[in-house]
Order: C-alpha cells, then sequence, then structure tokens
C-alpha cells in the first residue's frame, strides 16, 4: 500500500502524542476500537471554561493510517468549541490525508473517538455540577 | 545456420523484450525480484510493473487493464474460460469449433464426462464455422430446451494454429450472443499477427499467449468482459482478481507486456513484411505440380502456408527438411510426434491420406525471401528424390501406343 | 550523538532496503539468471519442446530433461517422477484435486491442517463444495503436529492426507518422515508441500515415503512461474488431470513447456543440492544474531516452535505494537506481517491464530526470513532499527500504556467496532 505524504509525514512526527489525567474534570477522554481488529485509538482534550477545547492529546494502536487520522484530528480540534469539534466528520479527514478506500476506517474510528472524549467530558461536567455547587454554598 | 520456419509452434524472444525482462531475473542490485503480494516499497516496484504489463497487454488487444487476467499461457486460459465458465454456470451448455486447438478441445472433453452437453460446430472445406454450422449448432441448444433455463458457451478460435485461416469472430459473436452465449476466442495464434480487438469483437473472453508473439514462454492471459461469472481453477491467494491463485510469474509477464506493445507497434510492418514473404512462397509452390495449398483462398493470417505433396507423408518430409536445416512442423505441435492425421485437415473434409501428408509453414517478421527459397528448393528436391516428380511420369504414358 | 553517527556511517556502507523477505520470494541467483538468460538470447533456446520435428525442438527438450534430473537429484528421486507446472499453486492444486477425483469411489475423506498455505486450504474448501470432507487439524501451540491426533483422524474412507513440510509463516518443520510411515500403513496418500523447504532442509523421498511433493522455483533462488509436482511411481500414484490441452507432461498437465524458467529452477536445484549444508549454517548463525539482538526486549514472542525449525526464519510478535504499523516503520527492511498472499488483506494471521495466539499477538507479528544474500552488517542494522522503531511505537500505543499500568487488557470491555 501506498501511503500519501501527509500519512507519511503524521506518520513520522506525530503530533500531540501523550496522555492528560484522565481523571482531571476538564479533560475528556475516548477510546475506541479493539486490539482484536487491530486499531486502538485514545484521544484527550482539555476544555476550558468557555467551551473550547485548549489541548489535545492521542495514542494509537494501529496502522500508519490510524496513526496519521488521529494525529491530524488533534491539530483539528484545537481551539475548537465543542460544538465544532463534533462537527468534524470522517470524510474530511479521509479527504485531507488521502486515504485509499481500504482505510477509510482509519477516519471513521478518529470521529469516533473525538465523539468519545467530548460525550466523556460532558458526563463528567454533568456529574461534577452538583459538587461544585456544594461548594459554591 | 537452421532456417526457422515454425513461428507458430513458438517464436524467438524479441531483443528489447529481453531486455525489460532481465532486471526481473537478474536482480540483486535493483530489488525488482519481491513477491509482489507484500505490503513493502519493494513488492510495491514489483506491482507497478505488472500493472504496466497490464496496461501494455489491454493495448493491444483493445481491452481495459481490469480485463486481462494473466495466466501461465494460453493452455491455462482456455481451461479458465470452459471449465471456469462451467463450473459458475447454471446447466452450461458448450459449442466448440471442430478445428480448435486441443487446450480448447480436451477440456470440452473433460467436461463432456463430466455431464456438460457439448456440442461440436462443423466448419466448411476452408475450416471455417460459416452462420449455417453456427445456427444448427445454436439450434441443437435451443430446441432441446427452453434458452432461459441453461447457459451457453461458443468458443471458436481467431486463427487457425495449423492452416492459418480467420473466422469471422465479430458476426459468430453476434450470432451467438443473439442466442444468449456467451462466446469465447481463442487469439493465441492471432495476436501479434492482425489487429484484434477485444471491445468490437463481441466476444466476452480472449485467450492470449506471450511466447507466440516474440515474449517468453510461461505467460499468457484471459481478456475477461466482468459480466462473465468464472469460477477459479486453481485455488490459493486470491490473486488476479480471485481468479488465478499463485504468485505471479512478473519477469515473463513483464516479458508478455513488452513484446505485446512491440506487436502493437510493429503490427503493420510485421503483417506487410511477412504477407510479402508467403506471397513469395505460395507464388513459387504454384509452380511444383504436386504441391496443395489448403484453404488458399480463405481468409487466414499473413504468415502460416499449409501444404502437403500428396504422396510424401508428413513427418517424414518434416524429418527430411530438418536434415536439410529447415524447421517446419506437421500439424501442431502439441500432437507432433503422434502420427495421429490433423483433426483439422479432417473437419475440413480432407481425405485422411492427403491430411497425412500436411506440412505447416510458419514465418516469421525475421525470415528472409532466401529462408523462402530455400524450403522451395528443399521440396523440389524432396518430391524428385521421392520419385514423384511430373517429368518421370511422362515416359510411362507416352509408352502406350506402339 | 554518537550512537546516531555510528547509525549514519554503517547506513553508508549498507544498501538499502535490506531485503528480509526470502520466504515471499528469493532473488534470481546470478549464475541462475545466467543460464535463463543464455535462453532467451535470439540464437538461444526458444523452440518448443514439444516440436519433435526439428533440432529446435530438441534442444529445448534436452535442456528439459537436464533440468529434471536436477530437480529429481535434490530430493533423491527418479527424474520420470517429476512434472513442471507453473508453481507450487498449481502444484498444490494439481495433488490435491488430482488425487480426490480420481480416487473419488474408494474414497472422498481428506486430512490437512490449518496452518497450511492457501493453496491446500483453498483446494481442499473446493472440494469440501463438491462433497468431499476435510478434517482440518489444529497444531500444537509450538505450530507442530501431534502425530496421534493425525493417527486418530485418519478413516477407512480417508484417501489423502495434506501436510507441508516447512511453514511459510512460522518456519517450523513438520516430521514428514513419521507421517509418511503412519499414510503408508494405513494406505492412505500423503501429499507434502515442500515449497519452503527444498534447499534448506534434507528430503530423501527414497527414504521418506510421501507420494507427492510440492516444489516452487521462486523460494530458492530461481524464476518465479515455474514449480513441480513429485508424483511416485513406486507404488504407483494416479491423478485426474487439471489442465487439458494438447497432453504434456504425460497427460498430467498440459501447457507449453517454458524452457528458459524450467533450465532456471534446474540450476536453482543444482545450487541448492551442492551448497546447502555450508549455506544453513551460515544463514542460521544470522538468524541467532538477529533474535540475541531482539529477544531482551520486554513482552516479544517468537512465533513457533525455535528449535525444530528452518534456519532462515524468524517470526516475532511484539506486543501491543500493531504489526503494520512497524513494517512501515522498518521501511528500510522488506519485511512482511502475516504470509505474502493475505498480507494485503487487514485479517491477522490465521497461522498465529491456529497456534492459539490472542489477537494482539497476531496483529503484533513480523517475519523475518533470512536468505543467500543476507550480510552480517544488514542483520546488525535490523536489530538496532527494530528496538528504536518498537520503542516509539510503543511510546504511541495505549496499548502499552495500559499494560504499563498494570490494567489486564483480557479483562477490558472493547467498544465494538
Amino acid at each position: 500500500m501506498a501511503y500519501s505524504a501527509k500519512v507519511l509525514d503524521h506518520y513520522e512526527n506525530p503530533r500531540n502524542v501523550g496522555s492528560f489525567d484522565k481523571n482531571d474534570p476538564s479533560v475528556g477522554t475516548g477510546m475506541v476500537g479493539a486490539p482484536a481488529c487491530g486499531d486502538v485509538m485514545k484521544l484527550q482534550i482539555k476544555v476550558n471554561e468557555q467551551g473550547v477545547i485548549e489541548d489535545a492529546r492521542f495514542k494509537t494502536y494501529g496502522c500508519g493510517s490510524a496513526i496519521a487520522s488521529s494525529s491530524l484530528l488533534t491539530e483539528w480540534v484545537k481551539g475548537k468549541t465543542l460544538e465544532e469539534a463534533t462537527r468534524i466528520k470522517n470524510t474530511e479527514i479521509a479527504e485531507e490525508l488521502a486515504l485509499p478506500p481500504v482505510k477509510i476506517h482509519c477516519s471513521v474510528l478518529a470521529e469516533d473517538a473525538i465523539k468519545a472524549a467530548i460525550a466523556d467530558y460532558q458526563r463528567k461536567q454533568a456529574q461534577g455540577e452538583a459538587p461544585r455547587q456544594e461548594c459554591n454554598s | 545456420m537452421t532456417i526457422y520456419l515454425d513461428h507458430n509452434a513458438s517464436t524467438p524472444l524479441a531483443e528489447s523484450v529481453r531486455a525489460a525482462m532481465a532486471p526481473f531475473l537478474d536482480t540483486r542490485s535493483d530489488s525488482l525480484y519481491a513477491n509482489p503480494s507484500g505490503l513493502h516499497r519493494q513488492a510495491r516496484l514489483v506491482r507497478d510493473a505488472l500493472e504496466r504489463a497490464r496496461e501494455q497487454v489491454a493495448a493491444l488487444v483493445n481491452a481495459h487493464p481490469s480485463q486481462v487476467i494473466f495466466t501461465s499461457g494460453a493452455t491455462e486460459a482456455n481451461n479458465l474460460a470452459l471449465k471456469g465458465w462451467a463450473a459458475a454456470a447454471i446447466r452450461p451448455w458448450l459449442a466448440v469449433s471442430a478445428v480448435e486447438h486441443a487446450s480448447v478441445l480436451a477440456p470440452a472433453r473433460a467436461l463432456a464426462r463430466r455431464g456438460v452437453q457439448v456440442a461440436c460446430l462443423a466448419v466448411d472445406g476452408d475450416g471455417r464455422v460459416t452462420p449455417e454450422t453456427l445456427e444448427e449448432g445454436l439450434a441443437a441448444w435451443t430446441r432441446t430446451q427452453p434458452r432461459r433455463a441453461m447457459q451457453g458457451l461458443v468458443s471458436v478460435m481467431y486463427a487457425n494454429n495449423e492452416t492459418g485461416v480467420l473466422q469471422d469472430v465479430e458476426t459468430i459473436a453476434e450470432e451467438a450472443r443473439r442466442a444468449g452465449a456467451v462466446v469465447h476466442c481463442d487469439a493465441a495464434q492471432a495476436a501479434g499477427k492482425v489487429a484484434l480487438d477485444f471491445q468490437a469483437s463481441g466476444v466476452h473472453m480472449m485467450s492470449l499467449s506471450a511466447h507466440k508473439l516474440n515474449g517468453p514462454k510461461g505467460a499468457g492471459a484471459l481478456i475477461l468482459d466482468r459480466s462473465v461469472a468464472l469460477e477459479p481453477l486453481q485455488h490459493g491467494g486470491g490473486h488476479e482478481q480471485e481468479l488465478r491463485a499463485g504468485t505471479e510469474n512478473v519477469a515473463a509477464i513483464v516479458g508478455f507486456g513488452a513484446a505485446a506493445e512491440l506487436a502493437r507497434r510493429e503490427l503493420a510492418a510485421r503483417r506487410e513484411r511477412m504477407q510479402a514473404l508467403r506471397k513469395r512462397l505460395e507464388g513459387r509452390l504454384k509452380a511444383i505440380p504436386q504441391v496443395i495449398v489448403f484453404a488458399e483462398r480463405a481468409p487466414r493470417l499473413p504468415n502460416t502456408t499449409c501444404l502437403a505433396v500428396p504422396g510424401l507423408e508428413g513427418e517424414a518430409l518434416v524429418m527430411q527438411l530438418d536434415r536439410r536445416g529447415i524447421a517446419v512442423s506437421s500439424g501442431s505441435s502439441c500432437s507432433s510426434g503422434t502420427g495421429e492425421p490433423s483433426h483439422v485437415l479432417q473437419a475440413m473434409g480432407v481425405d485422411p491420406e492427403q491430411a497425412r501428408c500436411a506440412v505447416r509453414v510458419s514465418l516469421g517478421p525475421d525470415n528472409r525471401p532466401s529462408d523462402v527459397d530455400a524450403l522451395v528448393s528443399a521440396l523440389e528436391e524432396e518430391i524428385r528424390d521421392a520419385g514423384l516428380e511430373a517429368g518421370l511420369q511422362q515416359p510411362a504414358l507416352q509408352w502406350a501406343p506402339l | 550523538m554518537d550512537q546516531h553517527n555510528e547509525r549514519e556511517a554503517r547506513q553508508g556502507r549498507l544498501k538499502l532496503p535490506i531485503y528480509l523477505d526470502y520466504a515471499a520470494t528469493t532473488p534470481v541467483d546470478p549464475r541462475v539468471a545466467e543460464k535463463m538468460c543464455a535462453c532467451l538470447t535470439l540464437d538461444g533456446n526458444f523452440g518448443n519442446p514439444a516440436s519433435r520435428s526439428h533440432v529446435f525442438g530438441w534442444r529445448a527438450e534436452e535442456a528439459v530433461e537436464e533440468a529434471r534430473r536436477q530437480v529429481a537429484a535434490l530430493v533423491n528421486a527418479d527424474p520420470r517422477e517429476i512434472i513442471w507446472t507453473s508453481g507450487a499453486t498449481e502444484s498444490d492444486n494439481l495433488a490435491i484435486k488430482g488425487v480426490a477425483h480420481f480416487y473419488r469411489n474408494k474414497g472422498r475423506h481428506i486430512v490437512t491442517c490449518k496452518t497450511e498455505h492457501k493453496a491446500v486450504l483453498d483446494a481442499c474448501r473446493q472440494l469440501e463444495r463438491e462433497g468431499y470432507e476435510v478434517t482440518y487439524l489444529d497444531p500444537e501451540p509450538n505450530g507442530l503436529l501431534d502425530l496421534d491426533k493425525l493417527q486418530q483422524a485418519l478413516r477407512d474412507d480417508t484417501i489423502l492426507v495434506s501436510i507441508m513440510h516447512v511453514n511459510n509463516e512460522i518456519g517450523v518443520i513438520q516430521d514428514i518422515e513419521a507421517i509418511g510411515e503412519i499414510t503408508r500403513e494405513r494406505g492412505v496418500l500423503f501429499h507434502c508441500d515442500a515449497a519452503q523447504s527444498a534447499g534448506k532442509v534434507e528430503i530423501d523421498l527414497q527414504r521418506m515415503k510421501v507420494d507427492l511433493m510440492s516444489f516452487s522455483a521462486h523460494k530458492i533462488y530461481g524464476p518465479k512461474g515455474v514449480g513441480a509436482l513429485y508424483v511416485r511411481r513406486k507404488p504407483r500414484v494416479r491423478l485426474e488431470a487439471q489442465m487439458h490441452g494438447g497432453g504434456h507432461e504425460r497427460g498430467m498437465r498440459s501447457g507449453t513447456l517454458p524452457t528458459h524458467q524450467i533450465v532456471g529452477m534446474g540450476e536453482a536445484f543444482r545450487i541448492a543440492r551442492e551448497e546447502m549444508a555450508q549455506e544453513n549454517a551460515r544463514i542460521l548463525q544470522l538468524r541467532n544474531r538477529l533474535w540475541n539482538g531482539i529477544k531482551d526486549i520486554e513482552e516479544v514472542y517468537v512465533n513457533g516452535d525455535l528449535e525444530r525449525r528452518v534456519a532462515g526464519n524468524l517470526n516475532v510478535s511484539f506486543n501491543f505494537v500493531e504489526g503494520e504499523s512497524l513494517i512501515m516503520a522498518l521501511k528500510d527492511m522488506a519485511v512482511s506481517s502475516g504470509s505474502a498472499c493475505t498480507s494485503a488483506s487487514l485479517e491477522p494471521s490465521y497461522v498465529l491464530r491456529a497456534l492459539g495466539r490472542n489477537d494482539e499477538l497476531a496483529h503484533s507479528s513480523i517475519r523475518f526470513t533470512i536468505g543467500r544474500y543476507t550480510t552480517q552488517e544488514e542483520i546488525d542494522y535490523t536489530v538496532a532499527t527494530v528496538r528504536e522503531k518498537v520503542a516509539k511505537l510503543r511510546d504511541l500505543s495505549p496499548l502499552w500504556e495500559m499494560y504499563k499500568e498494570g490494567i489486564d487488557l483480557s479483562k477490558v470491555q472493547w467498544a465494538a467496532h
């Protein structure tokens, strides 16, 4: 399989590799895929008070396209509001990286990962509201 | 120096074809030896070469590269076409012409043994399937069964390997299609000698061979209209769009591609040269009353002359000519040495005794006029040595009135 | 920095990429290429070996028969027992389907193993569609067959056992001599795919009771597109032809014989016979050097028995690293994950799955195969690169992170995808 130059670039120099503390309430973590399928993607976002994604990190077990898809996504979501980030489509990722048909699932996985990370963040926020109010009172 | 006049059996490899193949054979440094199925860069280079060859072969017959299925040769392509089609068809019915190559007739016989209905299409005195004989064959099918209940395949070669006679493939394909049949055409002998157009011909499948057009032995192709369902005959690994398993014969396929491109570029020039040579040959043969040329007036390949000297057994004559340094053959190379008279000539209604005397001369673009002259002189001498010379028989006739 | 410079310097002497995929195919030995090219030149041996009527045909036939003797000699067989084919895939198909069709009235049961090459498995699957029954034996976790299990799988209607000599992915060597004893005693035919073993492991068909054996040229420095099938004469083995036509190869396989390829195969087998012993010793030493260089990396597993294994093969799983990304990282090396025939697909190796390897390990495997032209420098460079890239990819791997956190991955509920 011939990889595009952009896939190779992200694969050789992945952006934003690493992890945030997943217990931090301002962090949302999405973990998608399964080792049995050959892909596991972990995407984390750090969201500020205004609901803007300040920073992102990823770790991916998978092929070059999976690594590139998640690396690209971390670049894209930074500075976006949660609402904007949910609107990122896998087709945009696939197009940007010129993924061949057999690798489209990598971009789908990346889309799933950001959605899962946002959902995790929102769940934490919803749970966190009650205790925070307690503190205030 | 032997004169080679057996190009329908096999052809010498063109120098540029050899050069195209060389890096895939002797390649420690160029890393073109990789298995094209691999994931690494070296494998991709080899895969690219295969795809280029696919384009070249497709261009020779005006097909799409995706329609080219590489095989080990025309025999395999014919086997795949007939048996692969029959395995995928519902209640298959098959019609093959009586003059087909053994690699079509033998699979047809094998299918008949397995219970497939097989009809043999008769040919006229020139060895051609006519609209009438085709209709007869198709009628046998459409009479016995409601047409929809069975699937039919008609297999007719483009050019005969022994006589060079060309079939009217387009008309046959049209008629066969009208009857709802799939059409296969063995074009192994035609490719490189006459222009082929897969799209326009109306056939669904076409077999090709590399070594008949100055390419290497060990590579061939089935050109396939993908609307036809085929079962692979060789299983294991899913190569060639799941139709032909096995590591690709890369060097030979690359050679096939190069030979196809060369043939396409040189087609007109080659045809002209061969035609001129044959005209010379057959013109000089006319002066020898003992020689018969079969299907002389039929449309033929530009390079083939099938002749006989009644009274001189074909195989013996071929051996004599070999002793004189001229390589020709009696019948097809596959059946050479069997002593059986040619099934092709017999189907044309040639008397078996005469058929036993048949000799095939097949010219190549590199033959020279002097090669043809040498053959004619050798034939004349053989005729004289055998005591068949017309002049020798004359006195016997004059002796009567005394 | 020093380390880096040293690498650069070493790299300067090396020709990249390094070819470590000898089980997929091998370069043609220059001596073989020379013989082949001699057939391919304009005044070379281009005749059709089936042409009985002139010197061009005879010369080609002579060359074909010399090659037949060379192939037979490597495996101690009679040249008349060698049938030319287009490769091991065709040989396997001809052996299995040819025997099954010929002996269909004797029985319709076949025994094989789950780790066979696709050519064998797919031919068996085709026979199942035709109404035959096939038993697919499980290998032991080391890749070898338990012969008692083979013995038990044989039935009164078993007509054929097909077991490969050396596995293409993990390189383990089956005890075909013992299998031959079992099958002969039970009156069952034994086919053995020796594509990966010929020229690497000793084969003596006078001693071994193998009835049919498949060979490939391009796995032992010969050309692609040619192979052979050994068909035993005593006791005689019968086959139904699978390719019909002019009746070449005594009716068992029709089609014009590709003289230059056959000549190449003969020369490759001749060289193998003469050089096998020395070559094996050298290759084994390189394989050990490779394994010794990487075996102390954490969570590295050899797939298949390391002792009963062909010298050139090392199949390793780097846990928590995905195989395809590792191949990409090892772009200076031509290696494979799984077998070449299936590696373009995303499925993990069925061979490793049959050994009972879990999905992560199956997905993390790399096959290194060493051969005639591999050098010590290449192995050293490979060791250094593998160590560096595995570490890099593990830094990227969420699975590695979890493993390091002490999480049992087998207990994690993975989101369905």
